[in-house]
């Protein structure tokens, strides 16, 4: 994936200087093989703007006063009212929720990673075994149940065994991951020869050892899949926070927006600077690692 | 487990003989079994638990607090009487069958678009891949002020009066609003599947196809499409599961209204549940759209993956 990535994008950087002239009348005579196709990237361009409008639109609302809200709402703002963004940081308590996401989420995450890579190993390396065989099918029978079933009882639950927690939450994302992502895991241990571990093995080692000294790290490209997967998936998710939170003070940033929406009254431009802040930090982490966000979510769906 | 794990360990520490070869590989099932009963324990208690909870519950008349009686499959006689159920399922069906069609036909386009010799070609892939990061409850407010004040006041501009209304307050076309917002985020995460399917197929067979001259809708329905064909049922299903399931952007945008026209099934049993003393009537709701979501899955899975093989 890596190395298409790189493959493809190595020839753009090509502007015509002298040297490199020859080749580009070559290319037209090779029927457009290689040549910048102009019209396409322009239309490319005008659908990236559905993208980035209303994300402009986010930004600009935010920074406005409530007297400038008029018309399409897409003129610039004629003063910048940097006070809406402390105004919702004190409303909807946002260092609290904020702080709730990243914990549920990091927590969420590196459970996933621990426990959901090793039940696949498990299962990957028994599937001969029926019992095994079975467990694949029974985790995997689980991708087709709707939440909306689980909702109301998992809710009653969560109260009586005092999950109704970030705790709790947690190990619900890790539960209900489980599913999908053994089957990921399982089709990309199924390509690491066993021969490795036999190997291992022979040299004495336990079978966990063998698993987080040689199967783990070699799962890392999936891990980063999975770690992703999970990381956006519980950092955005706003019904199971909702029905499972039980605390007001555990919130999380979506839920902080759904509860506070009543409080903004028309003061759209706080909370606007509210939504842009929630949204802000998974934005600037993907704008930062944005290439391994891409190739790690891809690596997914490529089995 | 740790008792588990030094258990484990002792072989490896036995002298070398062939003996402790055998041994080591007779006794690592045990361990492989403690990799995986925890993990069972654990997903059976969190989730089969509240399916099996669930579906008896579907069989009483339990309000989600007090006292409860069995009253046999007369939830079940009732939903299909009751008209706001019914609707819930006309709506949630339109609008997935409707967003899984946009989804997969845009994400694809825009896949095609991206993979194809276009310049800023990695710049162009992170901004049609920011939606997924967003949180669609988010996104569906900022498109409810979007909808209720911007377009119309557009529109007004355009001189076009009859499109100045707030689409969302349409009880006829507030579904189009939930669609516009989830397909804007929903494509993301199709468009690249879609490239990373289009990626895997060699250029050499455009080039061949190229020299017989086909021309490029040739080449898509020829290559393209039959190579992507694993890629394309995977996301229609994937995505007509999730969208049968849609409940965030419904809560955000019109919150099921108006009246109760935009209603999913999972606010229904969202509302039921929670909000109407109706715990057991919505349990059996819910069994029953489990069963569709499994029925719907598999036909869907036997349709496009036949359709798959005829065109390989």
């Amino acid at each position: 994936m890596t190395d298409t990535l790189t493959q493809t994008t190595a020839p753009l950087p090509g502007e015509p200087d002298a040297p490199t002239r020859a080749p580009r009348t070559r290319r037209r005579l090779d029927g457009g093989n290689g040549g910048t196709n102009w019209w396409l990237t322009a239309l490319i361009a005008v659908c990236s703007l559905t993208v980035l409008i209303p994300l402009y639109f986010t930004v600009v609302t935010a920074l406005k006063t409530p007297d400038q809200l008029g018309g399409t709402g897409f003129e610039l703002p004629t003063s910048i009212r940097w006070e809406n963004f402390a105004d919702a940081y004190q409303l909807t308590n946002f260092p609290r929720a904020l702080m709730n996401t990243a914990l549920i989420t990091v927590g969420a995450v590196f459970l996933t990673l621990l426990t959901n890579s090793l039940v696949a190993y498990a299962i990957a390396r028994n599937m001969h075994k029926r019992f095994f065989k079975g467990l694949y099918f029974y985790f995997l029978a689980a991708i087709f149940v709707p939440f909306p079933i689980i909702m109301l009882p998992v809710v009653k639950e969560t109260a009586l065994l005092g999950l109704d927690t970030p705790v709790g939450l947690v190990l619900l994302y890790t539960v209900y991951g489980l599913s999908f992502n053994i089957f990921i895991f399982v089709a990309y241990i199924n390509s690491i020869p066993v021969e490795l571990e036999e190997a291992a093995r022979l040299d004495g080692a336990s079978t966990w050892t063998v698993f987080w000294k040689v199967i783990f790290p070699l799962l890392s490209p999936m891990n980063a899949t999975v770690g992703i997967l999970t990381c956006v998936w519980a950092w955005n998710d706003f019904l199971l926070p909702l029905v499972v939170l039980s605390d007001p003070s555990a919130q999380t940033l979506p839920l902080a927006q759904f509860i506070f929406q009543g409080q903004f009254n028309t003061n759209y431009p706080v909370a606007f600077a509210s939504y842009l802040m929630a949204l802000a930090p998974l934005l600037v982490v993907y704008v930062i690692a944005q290439k391994w966000v891409v190739s790690g979510v891809t690596r997914g769906s490529v089995k | 487990m740790t008792a588990t794990m030094t258990r484990a360990k002792t072989p490896a520490a036995a002298p070398g003989t062939p003996a402790r070869v055998r041994s080591n590989i007779a006794r690592t099932p045990r361990t492989f079994y403690w990799m995986v009963v925890p993990a069972v324990v654990i997903f059976f208690a969190l989730h089969t638990i509240p399916v099996l909870s669930g579906m008896f519950f579907s069989l009483t008349n339990y309000a989600g607090y007090g006292t409860w009686d069995l009253v046999g499959f007369s939830n079940y006689i009732n939903l299909f009487q009751d008209d706001r159920v019914l609707n819930s399922y006309g709506f949630t069906f339109g609008f997935a069958i409707v967003s899984t069609i946009l989804v997969n036909v845009i994400a694809l386009a825009i896949a095609l678009g991206l993979n194809s010799k276009i310049k800023f070609q990695a710049a162009f892939r992170g901004v049609f891949f920011i939606p997924y990061v967003l949180a669609i409850l988010i996104i569906g407010y900022v498109f409810n002020y979007l909808f209720a004040n911007s377009f119309p006041a557009i529109f007004t501009a355009l001189g076009l009066p009859g499109l100045s209304g707030n689409l969302l307050a349409s009880p006829d076309f507030a579904w189009v609003g939930i669609v516009i917002t989830t397909v804007w985020q929903a494509a993301a995460f199709n468009v690249i599947l879609y490239l990373a399917g289009l990626q895997t197929i060699s250029a050499d067979l455009y080039e061949a196809a190229a020299i017989d001259g086909a021309s490029g809708w040739r080449r898509f329905r020829s290559i393209t499409f039959p190579l992507i064909g694993a890629y394309f049922t995977i996301n229609m299903v994937l995505s007509f599961k999730s969208f049968l399931q849609v409940f965030d952007q419904i809560v955000a945008l019109t919150a099921g209204g108006p009246g109760t026209s935009t209603e999913s099934i999972a606010l229904v049993i969202f509302r039921g549940g929670f909000q109407g003393g109706e715990y057991g009537y919505q349990m059996a709701n819910a069994v029953v759209y489990l069963f569709v979501i499994i029925i719907v899955s598999f036909l869907q899975l036997r349709i496009l993956q036949r359709r798959e093989a005829s065109f390989s």
